[in-house]
């Protein structure tokens, strides 16, 4: 099959160059033959995007932003990752809490912001809240099956060896569920990074989302909106390729073979 | 004909292992099947004892129940006169090659059992094992890395390192291919001749268990009881040609034949 033989250097740089220049002329030629007033053009976008970085008000939304993911994706990673094992480990303790997760899980964290407003206020902690609402749940789910996913015989090998309880959970379910866990823990990671733009354009006033709404309703500028929302996707996948790495480590690889 | 090593022993020894009418039944949506019925066996210390029967028939089930990892539902087995309650560190169970963990090197594996000695001691002893097994250069590798035949040897050497009494092996080479499998059974017996451990070895391969065992527990179909025991009077290294272990063999191959009326 075509996808088995690796492609040449020149060929992995050249279709994704060429893919994006194509759209990029449709866009172009788009614009300019439906006559539109409102949507920008590509060059509109990058003398906004230059704008933008003149007046420096970008590295401040773009760090606002990441330190909302950080902090409410942070706190969802140091939770849900503990808690999904615990469940996980207890079917018991499962049962009781599986219908609750079950509802809450598929509920958009947007559907949560009048709540988040209630609770925290217009602010920060309102968006690291919904933040943590998003990514909290495939934490949690990922936790669950990678710790039911073990096959038995690792769990048989490591009782036989002697282990504690705690300790088969640490050296045993824990390592065996990691590559689970992993892929739990970047889709949250896309998840959060969906939900602080949306958070942004609500309850507070910086950071990429509020930079693509204060566009808007500040005279209008397309151009400005179009650029923060290339920037946000450009960012998204940086954040999605640096977490990519962690799959390459040695110790989870093993869990990864299909992909790589 | 000379008496063998292999001959005396099982009478000469003292018992490690003893099963009282062991027997098994397991209940699933209301379904009972019966498993084990009714197994009494002695095992002795440093003997090495073949359980033989096809697939299915419940050997792994009786394996399992000498672990501690499944609780007989009739009778008791005990080891050195103490009844098995639960798995412990002093048998230990080598599954096929799909035992060994994952995320941990050769290394890592080896010790796994080894956590509660210093630091020194745990290199020293997983060096010692590595070199049994001849896993040498291998040391910092992953198990994805290895053959089927080398995961096994890590399996053996993680199991060896924690020095136990007993090893409880599961149709250790059975996924192995038959080259691999010569020279792992030939290992094997290497190794039991160097540390003496009692092993019981479930398998399904006649031949594997006349060319291993000092002796031979062939076991019914479901419900399995022992339908014969044959003593493998041929020392080591045995010839697979020789007209006893013909003899042994095709007895054995005949009462299979009878339990199973193939």
């Amino acid at each position: 099959m075509s996808s088995q033989v690796q492609p040449a250097k020149w060929e992995r740089l050249f279709w994704p160059v060429l893919g994006t220049g194509v759209l990029l002329v449709l866009w172009y030629y788009s614009v300019r033959w439906s006559g539109t007033k409102v949507f920008p053009s590509p060059r509109d976008v990058e003398r906004g995007l230059a704008e933008l970085l003149r007046h420096q008000v970008l590295w401040g939304d773009i760090v606002d932003s990441l330190r909302r993911v950080a902090i409410g994706y942070g706190l969802a990673a140091l939770i849900g990752v503990p808690l999904g094992l615990t469940l996980g480990w207890y079917p018991a303790a499962n049962q009781v809490v599986n219908p609750t997760i079950q509802i809450l899980r598929p509920i958009s964290p947007i559907a949560w912001i009048p709540v988040a407003i209630i609770f925290f206020g217009v602010g920060d902690k309102a968006a690291i809240f919904l933040i943590f609402l998003g990514a909290f749940f495939p934490v949690v789910v990922a936790g669950i099956n990678g710790v039911r996913n073990v096959p038995s015989v690792y769990r048989r090998a490591g009782r036989n060896f002697g282990l504690t309880p705690p300790q088969l959970l640490g050296r045993v379910l824990f390592p065996a569920a990691l590559p689970q866990i992993l892929v739990g823990l970047r889709i949250a990671l896309g998840i959060a990074w969906l939900v602080v733009v949306a958070a942004e354009m609500i309850a507070v006033d910086s950071g990429l989302g509020f930079l693509v709404i204060d566009s808007r309703n500040s005279g209008k500028r397309y151009d400005l909106v179009v650029a923060a929302i290339l920037l946000i996707g450009v960012i998204g996948l940086i954040l999605d390729v640096a977490f990519r790495r962690l799959e390459k480590l040695r110790s989870v690889r093993w869990g990864f073979r299909a992909e790589s | 004909m000379p008496q063998t090593q292999a001959a005396i022993r099982p009478a000469a020894l003292k018992t490690k292992l003893a099963m009282d009418r062991v027997s098994m039944v397991f209940e699933r949506d209301g379904k009972r099947t019966e498993v084990l019925n009714n197994i009494s066996l002695d095992v002795g210390d440093g003997e090495f004892v073949c359980l033989l029967g096809p697939s299915g028939c419940g050997k792994s089930t009786l394996l399992n129940a000498m672990a501690g990892f499944l609780a007989p539902t009739g009778g008791a087995i005990t080891v050195d006169g103490e009844v098995v309650r639960k798995p412990d560190p002093r048998r230990i169970f080598v599954f096929q090659e799909r035992g060994v963990f994952p995320w941990l090197t050769v290394e890592g594996n080896i010790g796994f059992g080894l956590a509660k000695l210093s630091k020194g001691e745990r290199e020293q002893r997983i060096a010692h094992y590595v070199k049994m097994v001849g896993l040498q250069g291998f040391e910092k590798a992953y198990p994805e890395e290895l053959s089927g035949g080398m995961k096994q040897r890590v399996e053996v050497a993680r199991a060896l390192a924690v020095n136990p009494d007993m090893l409880l092996l599961d149709e250790p080479f059975g996924a192995l291919d038959s080259i691999t499998r010569l020279t792992m059974r030939g290992e094997l017996l290497r190794i039991w001749e160097a540390e003496r451990k009692t092993i019981i070895f479930v398998t399904h391969d006649i031949d594997e268990a006349v060319q291993l065992a000092d002796r031979v527990v062939v076991l019914s179909a479901r419900p399995a009881t022992i339908q014969q025991t044959v003593n493998i009077d041929i020392a080591h290294p045995r010839d697979m040609s020789s007209p006893r272990y013909l003899e042994l063999r095709d007895g054995i191959f005949k009462q299979i034949g009878l339990a199973h009326r193939i």
